[in-house]
């Protein structure tokens, strides 16, 4: 295709001008060492104790309009069950892979496979597990993995119940990636608060594109 | 469908459009507003991290290291992006990246793509090519879309529609999306905008996107957002196609730990905005089966090449500078000429044009360092206007043109004065009988000619002391104290 | 331009017991020129401060921009010049220069000058006051220990006023916009002087303060630490 030839003559221009620009090539061994050499003196570690941290992302999640209730394992089904009464949501799609325990009865839950997006907006919500939770920006890390499943289904419904375990909560943000590293290449979506906007008079406003409702169960 | 964009080949000069901007007492009243209050909330945020220093330092290091090293990261992230399903293309420039945008749009098959809002789209004027080709892009971002269905233009890297208050934008969609029963409250307003765009997400089949960070270690990409519009374009569609200058890579996933913490904070004032997305490739199971990243250059080589100058490409797009700016808060974004407006504008717009156009904005800032203060990558903003002045300077001065140059006569004769004690001197005394004709009764100049009228026009001038303080200073030692 | 403000630096440092020099040949820091773009004009203006001011204890300068250009660009200046022997001097020079009021409260640890100054003052922080040197409340503490000195806040205080150097004249408009904002904050403290640190934003707010007949003055910071009982001001 005539494309490709022309942006790999690009690609050669491109690498080229930057080469010339910096008076050099660069190697991997280079980068290596410089990426080393930065200094990174902010805090990586977290310096509160476990149960301020979980105070701190409750307090978070709700700072950003997400209501949190906490509940012990035995308790979650329960819980869940009044949250979706709550939010009279009757059919709920959820991904494969997620704790059949959890999911209390009299409400349908349907199993997703690859359902078409026109089919998730007639949902009345969403219900996953969460791969972990930061506490200091009051997120929640979504990834492509069973029990939270593909990025579209925890989008288009308009609710979100979510399930986050304690252990899963860390405090800062170097360590939600730390973390995340080893599935650094997943399909990974942070949510922090339901969608919303500031670009009507800088002020933020709930609920545009995404899920306008989002409900955390924290667990253990 | 588009207002006349941004150009900064055909814009009027920075201190024209400012008067034009300044005459809008609306506008003024909703810049003001809005970075009034996108300010406090920052201030906020960013108090509670007893480390912010540290971090923007990091963010420093990681940036400069990634464009010591730009080569190597982007050819990284080019392999590892190809590996994982994605296809890399190259743009020397504008033209090169609209060119292949609008084929891979054609070959896609679709007729309409939705867009997430991308400032990088709008500095290569993206929609007005889509058009001309027969394909409709539909601006998904609230305030883009405002953008579009006004036929307005954007004002701001982050919040593009802030010059509207909510009556204005009301207006606009009760108009354009046959409302007339529309409120005037915000969620009104969102709400309007999720009824008329949901139909498209699940309709359009091609997604076109910007990126906020390309991660060379996994070939991943990483988009950040708040209304989930974004979301929908990067998963929904069958064909992504991504357009990213060559700045936007960093070298590791790791890095990301220092960005995301600096971007949310000092561009919407928010702890982490709602939606980050983190993806890499071509995932069979969940978002598009065909994703393209077109990597492009538009002057960007230009910047690195110039040692004092390159630390603008560090820039992560978080506007925080804008809000800080007292020009930009008198002005808007607009009288910039171009979509990069405020302080990165003002150093940033130049250096795209490679110095050939845009020449007034590197003096479109008093170098109060308000800008460089906020910056959450530490670019020190006020050190590279200064240098493009000088490259202005040293255009403007070249050969004849120069000769006649009357700033440049005048800079080069007190810089004559200033190197001779005899010749300040004697300026003193001169500057004294040189003004006596302007000086009033009550020893104030209220009128100043030439190039010094713009002094005069809301503010007096005091006449020069009848004694200096070297005059003083002398009869003071002769009298022996 | 401005002799009252010198005036009032060697009255302070007299009063304080220093002995004051003033090297007669000193001209301009070559700010204007450099900030403007004319950075070779700049150059020789750096070698002949150098020249003036070398085997000096401390420099004393009333301007903070005027510092801030030393400090900032100097050594940059120096660099470019390729002059190892002026890098030199210029690296030994710096450190001894002071911006005034961080002369006395760095350089000398005090806050008490022993000023008197009976009026109402609002003091206006200087951009490369603020931002550059980092003056912090270094100014205020020293106001606030005047006696008789009525001192109200600004609003928004850190603000720039919107001279800028050829700002001003170059981008007159908005530069009046800005200007137009600090005069009002000025107004709003009743106050019957607004001070600085800085002669070049005073004579700024101090051009819209006469213009728009309010009977506002503005006074170098120094010259209200030079105030004294039984001495009219």
């Amino acid at each position: 295709m005539a494309t490709e030839l022309v942006t790999d003559s690009a690609r050669a221009e491109v690498l080229r001008r930057i080469r010339a620009a910096k008076g050099g090539t660069a190697n991997a061994e280079a980068a290596r060492a410089g990426w080393g050499a930065v200094e990174r003196r902010y805090r990586r570690e977290s310096t509160r104790s476990r149960d301020v941290i979980l105070e701190l992302l409750v307090d978070r999640l709700q700072d950003y309009d997400a209501r949190v209730v906490r509940a012990l394992h035995i308790d979650v089904r329960a819980v869940a069950a009044r949250m979706l009464e709550e939010r009279k949501a009757k059919r709920m799609v959820v991904p494969r892979g997620l704790a059949s325990e959890w999911l209390p009865d009299g409400v349908e839950f349907v199993v997703d496979e690859e359902i078409p997006a026109a089919e998730l907006d007639r949902v009345d919500g969403v219900m996953t597990g969460a791969t972990l939770a930061i506490a200091e920006t009051g997120t929640v890390v979504l990834q492509n993995v069973a029990g939270q499943g593909r990025r579209a289904a925890t989008l288009v419904p308009d609710y979100h119940l979510c399930v986050v375990r304690v252990e899963d909560v860390v405090e800062t943000v170097p360590e939600a990636m730390g973390r995340l590293q080893a599935t650094a290449e997943l399909a990974t979506t942070f949510v922090s608060g339901p969608s919303a906007t500031a670009d009507i008079e800088m002020t933020r406003i709930k609920g545009v594109h995404g899920p306008r409702f989002l409900d955390i169960i924290l667990v253990g | 469908m588009s207002g006349t964009a941004l150009d900064p080949k055909t814009a009027p000069t920075f201190p024209m459009a400012a008067k034009t901007a300044m005459g809008d007492t609306q506008l003024r009243k909703n810049v003001r507003h809005a970075t009034d209050v996108i300010q406090a909330k920052r201030a906020r945020v960013v108090g509670e991290m007893p480390d912010w220093q540290e971090l923007r330092e990091a963010g420093k290091q990681v940036r400069q290291h990634t464009m010591e090293n730009l080569d190597f990261y982007l050819e990284e992230f080019e392999a590892n992006c190809t590996r994982a399903g994605g296809v890399v293309h190259w743009a020397r420039d504008a033209e090169e990246a609209r060119r292949i945008i609008v084929e891979l749009v054609k070959a896609s098959g679709s007729e309409e793509v939705i867009k997430i809002k991308s400032m990088t789209t709008e500095e290569i004027q993206l929609n007005s090519a889509l058009e001309a080709a027969g394909i409709h892009p539909f601006e998904t971002d609230l305030a883009e879309l405002i953008i579009q269905l006004g036929q307005d233009r954007p004002s701001h890297i982050v919040v593009p529609a802030l010059h509207k208050n909510r009556h204005e934008i009301r207006a606009i969609f009760q108009r354009e999306m046959n409302l007339p029963e529309l409120g005037d409250q915000p969620h009104d307003l969102a709400d309007a905008a999720r009824m008329f765009l949901r139909e498209k997400f699940l309709r359009v089949k091609t997604g076109v996107s910007g990126a906020n960070f390309l991660i060379a270690e996994t070939g991943g990409v990483c988009i950040v957002e708040s209304e989930g519009n974004g979301r929908m374009c990067l998963t929904l569609p069958e064909t992504l196609i991504m357009v990213a200058g060559i700045d936007k890579v960093i070298p590791r996933y790791q890095d990301l730990e220092v960005l995301l913490q600096l971007l949310p904070r000092s561009a919407t004032g928010e702890r982490m905005n709602p939606y980050t997305s983190i993806w890499t490739g071509v995932d069979a199971a969940d978002g598009p089966r065909v994703f393209h990243v077109v990597l492009m250059d538009n002057a960007r080589t230009e910047i690195l090449a110039d040692e004092e100058a390159r630390q603008t490409l560090n820039c992560i797009r978080c506007a925080a500078c804008q809000n800080a700016c007292p020009v930009y808060r008198q002005t808007g974004g607009h009288a910039y000429g171009s979509v990069y407006a405020g302080p990165i504008g003002a150093i940033l717009t130049p250096q795209l044009q490679e110095m050939h156009y845009a020449q007034s904005l590197p003096y479109a800032s008093s170098l109060c360092g308000a800008c460089y203060e906020v910056c959450p990558v530490k670019i020190n903003i006020p050190e590279v206007l200064i240098h493009l002045r000088n490259k202005v300077v040293k255009q403007n001065t070249a050969g004849v043109a120069g000769f006649f140059d009357v700033e440049a006569g005048a800079m080069k004769a007190m810089a004559m004065i200033f190197r001779s004690e005899r010749r300040f001197r004697a300026a003193q005394r001169m500057g004294r009988v040189a003004e006596s004709p302007l000086v009033g009764k009550d020893g104030w100049i209220g009128w100043l000619p030439g190039l010094l009228g713009g002094w005069t026009q809301v503010r007096d001038l005091q006449e020069m002391p009848k004694e200096t303080f070297r005059d003083w200073w002398e009869r003071r030692g002769k009298n022996g104290n | 331009m401005f002799p009252e403000t010198g005036k009032a630096v060697v009255r302070v440092l007299e009063r304080l017991g220093h002995t004051v020099e003033f090297p007669a040949g000193q001209t301009c820091c070559g700010q204007m020129h450099y900030n403007t773009g004319y950075q070779a004009e700049a150059m020789p203006l750096l070698e002949r401060f150098v020249a003036q001011f070398k085997g000096a204890e401390a420099v004393v300068v009333p301007s903070s921009s005027c510092v801030a250009m030393m400090r900032d660009h100097y050594p940059k200046m120096a660099l470019a010049l390729k002059d190892r022997e002026l890098q030199g001097q210029v690296n030994e020079l710096l450190p001894k220069v002071f911006e005034f009021s961080e002369f006395l409260t760095k350089g000398l640890g005090l806050e008490d000058v022993g000023a008197y100054y009976p009026h109402r003052v609002t003091y206006h922080a200087s951009c490369h006051g603020l931002r550059n040197l980092l003056l912090g409340d270094g100014p205020v503490r020293l106001l606030k220990a005047v006696r008789g000195i009525d001192l109200v806040e600004l609003e928004g205080v850190e603000q720039c006023c919107g001279f800028g150097g050829t700002f001003a004249v170059k981008n007159a408009d908005v530069s009046g916009a800005m200007l137009a904002d600090k005069t009002t904050a000025v107004l709003k403290t009743k106050a019957e002087a607004c001070t600085a640190c800085d002669n070049s934003c005073l004579m700024h707010i101090q051009g819209a303060l006469h213009r728009q007949k309010t009977g506002v003055r503005t006074v170098h910071l120094a010259e209200i630490l030079a105030g004294e009982e039984g001495v009219q001001q």
